[in-house]
């Protein structure tokens, strides 16, 4: 029987086999010791039609229970215009790979190169490379690279503050490749400065990393923070979320040397955690540290300007154990979605997002604390997400949110309660999560 | 493929717009920050249409080349069709709108698309168990060595540092092991192209933690010593890693699990079907043996004893105290945009098509190679597998190099296989065709493939030249890496 993606009739294979010089299938495996011929059926359904796989797919589709998106915790549930997934499925940059051959690559090089200066723009820091997995595996690269720009310093500081799995993804790596880490407590919902002094006696810190928008939702105020590390040859490596750098001070304004994070808030959908992109950028003074790949542009034999992958002897195809790190690929794909993305919003949209979950959030927040049930834990300025307090049975109220349909008061390792809101978020939904928790203590 | 040269940036014209949001429905803005937070430079990003987007965006597109334009015979990259009911099924909203924390009642759908897919890829290559959260393959292979250590370290032998490599091996093996903090020892090839088993033995002793194979390696070529080799780093208590990147030529019909191997890496984005994405997003789920369940990375996606499905092992949640996971690799749980599309291919496949994909494979590669090894060097003259390595033409009087073949190829409308890998030889020319190309197709290619060598002796300076039909011809690479421009802030200031 034919299948759709295999074009091959059997008067095909009788004449490709005839030129390979082989009388049957078996023969092409001829050095594969028969024992290791697997001779049974595949443990796998029998094959479907396009019908029966949609209609497999909506039937799993049917076991999952929508619902509203309140929490962020590190996926942000913001809108896309149309036109970005539309580019997306283009299948010139959908079913290309890696641009190795620029000159039928130009497509891809070229919206890499708009992603690097985006992505440089928006952290106000030198360069950027075309990115990375997510923004967790970001972090981890970042931790590397500021390992080996820092030189004889052996140990990497990471505030208590970054989102858990920020935290959770850096010590496997540290773990394995030998890192030695410290942590930076917590004084009143941020990062404690003072903390941080006590680490920098030691003289061998590396780096510190801090979130500018932290797992509680507060935007950290860093004033200081470039100076104490300076001061010590140590880096200041920052983590943030893309979408807020429009309006908020950006690593480079805060004399940070290296950035990176996750650009899923840049309209992403949160599908179930992938695939984001990471990014990854630093004062051009690290540059041969960074990972990954770049886009440079050039010129061709012509003198037409042109773009092609560059600086690659930092890379694992060509260092192999000594390359900078292990990264092949990236998030090409995701990249574009960032930058068609941006360019769509453009810096009057962006800000516009950030102010209308801004309100929104805040609204909530207000919201909240007025039914007497919440408390605020931290009193400091935050966009779209923050936590409070309840003595609420949690289940009780996980139970009446999913069933009123809301992802909401996401309990985070201290206890307390997330709650997020973005542009997306309407006065209707955001009265019905009150009123449904309301309700619970009025029943 | 036309040029077209503008970049975003420059289409900008200050007060333009490309986008529409409600008014906010409520007061404050960011603007009430304090001042200290607050952003102090301007933004300087583009301000465009949304007709500019779309056209700058398609003329982009114009430029480049991908499976859906032609053959993509790029060596030890997979490049099969991408089959198109995965792109629908990935954006149902469904499974694109779900966060990846929400409570694991409320996503019983996902969890069961994350254990299927495990389970079917245990079916084809006989490991016990997966995990899907790694992003890649270079990202699978660092996570199967963090397996590998991890076990080693639970038995409280600490002192294996060393991992064993081969000299054919891809570029990642020894940078993901070195990302490990492992050691790497590379192991000597035969002339006959695999793995010199004599060089091996001296390497084995009680340091090493295990060794790493591509089989068949990346001369497309089926290691025939396996059982040996296995055995042998099974003696020393070491473990044996496959990397799955050249696995398709063995789907449906050999199962790396079976070979004796404990460890190893899927590129779904190669076997599995799953669109390239101009270089991601990929996947590298991991599979494992029993023996080493427990010590795949967290969260995982468990089974209640009343058949429901948990997720295990979030961050910030607390630790169980029996947890021995090899620690956290992604995020979340991986690419599941990517899942969705693999596991839409395994089951448009099914039991019955899954067998043909390895041997088609391995039929259109000796179908390449057996019809221009007159005109191009073949090294290694045996039955291959999906894949073939040629060094540069059979004629080296010509001056013509691979690259010069490469860009050639350009002009004739394919895109050119990998070039210069492995390393083994001067003018490595490694061609992989996959299952997905009709006769006809490959036909075009050796054609033009001849004619390429004809021209490489007659004419040789038409292909010293190429390409001369593409949108832009061949590159400064140099001054690129001497003088870089990274961003268009660099360029204006150029």
């Amino acid at each position: 029987m034919a299948f759709p993606y295999f074009p091959h009739t059997d008067e095909d294979i009788r004449l490709m086999m005839e030129r390979a010089g082989v009388k049957s299938f078996d023969e092409l495996y001829s050095d594969v010791p028969e024992e290791f011929i697997y001779g049974k059926e595949y443990d796998l359904p029998s094959a479907m039609s396009e019908i029966q796989v949609r209609q497999y797919f909506e039937k799993l589709a049917q076991k999952n229970i929508p619902l509203t998106c309140f929490c962020g915790a590190g996926s942000y549930d913001h809108y896309a215009p149309s036109v970005v997934p539309y580019i997306l499925s283009r299948s010139e940059f959908l079913t290309a790979y890696t641009p190795y051959q620029a000159e039928i690559s130009q497509g891809t090089l070229r919206y890499i190169f708009e992603f690097q200066s985006i992505i440089t723009e928006l952290t106000g820091l030198d360069v950027a490379n075309a990115s990375m997995y997510d923004g967790p595996t970001a972090a981890a690269e970042a931790m590397m690279m500021a390992l080996a720009s820092a030189k004889k310093k052996t140990r990497i500081l990471l505030s208590r503050t970054l989102l858990p799995q920020v935290l959770s993804v850096i010590e496997t790596y540290a773990k394995y490749h030998g890192v030695q880490l410290g942590y930076v407590e917590t004084r009143d919902g941020v990062t404690d400065l003072e903390a941080l002094r006590i680490h920098l006696k030691a003289g061998d810190v590396a780096a510190l990393m801090v979130p500018q928008v932290n797992r509680y939702g507060i935007v950290e105020d860093l004033s200081g923070f470039a100076e104490e590390l300076h001061q010590q040859k140590a880096l200041l490596v920052t983590y943030c979320d893309p979408s807020t750098l429009a309006v908020i001070r950006t690593p480079g304004e805060w004399g940070a040397d290296i950035a990176c994070g996750d650009c899923q808030s840049l309209g992403m959908p949160m599908s179930f955690g992938g695939p984001y992109a990471g990014f990854l950028a630093c004062r051009q003074e690290y540059l041969r540290k960074l990972p990954g790949r770049i886009v440079g542009a050039t010129v061709d034999k012509d003198g037409k300007r042109a773009f092609v992958l560059t600086l690659q002897a930092r890379e694992q195809h060509i260092r192999r154990e000594k390359a900078t790190s292990n990264i092949c690929s990236n998030q090409s794909l995701m990249a574009l979605y960032a930058t068609v993305y941006v360019a769509v919003m453009g810096p009057e949209g962006l800000r516009k997002v950030n102010d209308i979950s801004y309100a929104s959030a805040h609204h909530l927040h207000d919201a909240l604390l007025a039914t007497g049930l919440f408390k605020e834990v931290f009193d400091k300025p935050f966009l779209k997400e923050f936590v409070l307090s309840t003595t609420l049975d949690y289940k009780t109220l996980q139970q009446a949110l999913v069933s009123n349909g809301f992802f909401a008061a996401l309990r985070t390792e201290e206890g307390y309660l997330d709650f997020c809101c973005t542009e997306k978020r309407t006065p209707e939904q955001i009265d019905a999560l009150v009123s449904v928790i309301t309700s619970l203590v009025n029943n | 493929m036309k040029y077209y040269d503008k970049l975003i940036f420059e289409l900008s014209s200050e007060g333009r717009q490309g986008f529409s949001l409600p008014q906010p429905s409520y007061g404050g803005t960011t603007s009430d920050l304090p001042e200290n937070l607050r952003r102090a430079s301007s933004v300087s990003l583009p301000q465009v249409s949304e007709p500019d987007v779309v056209r700058h965006y398609t003329n982009l597109s114009n430029m480049n080349f991908g499976v859906d334009t032609g053959f993509y015979p790029l060596g030890s990259c997979t490049m099969k069709y991408n089959p198109k009911i995965n792109e629908e099924v990935a954006a149902m909203p469904a499974f694109k709108d779900i966060h990846p924390l929400q409570p694991s009642r409320t996503i019983q759908g996902v969890l069961t698309i994350y254990k299927e897919l495990s389970s079917s890829l245990s079916a084809i290559t006989g490991m016990s168990a997966f995990t899907l959260n790694p992003f890649a393959g270079a990202h699978g292979e660092l996570t199967g060595l963090m397996v590998m250590r991890s076990y080693h370290r639970s038995r409280g032998d600490f002192a294996r540092v060393k991992v064993i490599v081969p000299d054919s091996a891809h570029g990642t093996n020894p940078a993901s092991a070195a990302v490990c903090g492992l050691e790497v020892v590379q192991v000597k090839s035969t002339p006959q192209g695999t793995v010199d088993v004599e060089d091996l033995k001296p390497l084995l002793d009680d340091s090493v933690a295990g060794m790493m194979m591509t089989n068949p390696n990346t001369l497309g070529l089926f290691e025939p010593e396996i059982k040996e080799i296995a055995a042998l780093v099974h003696s020393c208590g070491g473990l044996m890693y496959y990397d799955g990147a050249n696995l398709n030529p063995l789907v449906g019909v050999v199962r790396p699990g079976d070979m004796g191997f404990d460890i190893m890496h899927i590129n779904l984005h190669k076997t599995f079907s799953t669109p390239h994405g101009g270089g991601g997003p990929g996947s590298g789920p991991v599979g494992v043996t029993k023996a080493l369940e427990a010590f795949l990375p967290n969260p995982k996606v468990v089974v209640t004893p009343e058949s429901y499905l948990k997720v295990y092992g979030r961050s910030g949640r607390p630790a169980e105290d029996d947890d021995m996971a090899a620690g956290q690799v992604s995020g979340f749980m991986g690419n599941f945009g990517v899942i969705l599309r693999a596991y839409t291919y395994i089951l448009m496949l099914g039991r019955e098509n899954v067998r043909k994909v390895g041997p088609l494979s391995t039929l259109s590669a000796n179908y390449i190679k057996e019809s221009l090894k007159d005109c191009y060097h073949l090294p290694i003259p045996s039955v291959c597998k999906h894949e073939f390595v040629f060094d540069g033409l059979e004629d080296k009087s010509t001056g013509v190099t691979t690259l010069d073949i490469a860009k050639r190829l350009l002009d004739y409308g394919f895109h050119a296989p990998t070039i210069y890998f492995p390393l083994l030889f001067h003018q490595s020319i490694m061609i992989e065709p996959t299952e997905t190309e009709s006769k006809e197709t490959l036909d075009a290619f050796i054609d033009v493939m001849r004619r390429i060598a004809v021209e490489a002796a007659e004419n040789p300076q038409t292909v010293l030249d190429a390409p001369h039909s593409t949108p832009v011809r061949r590159l400064d690479e140099t001054t690129a890496a001497r003088h870089p421009i990274l961003s268009y802030k660099n360029l204006i200031e150029e």
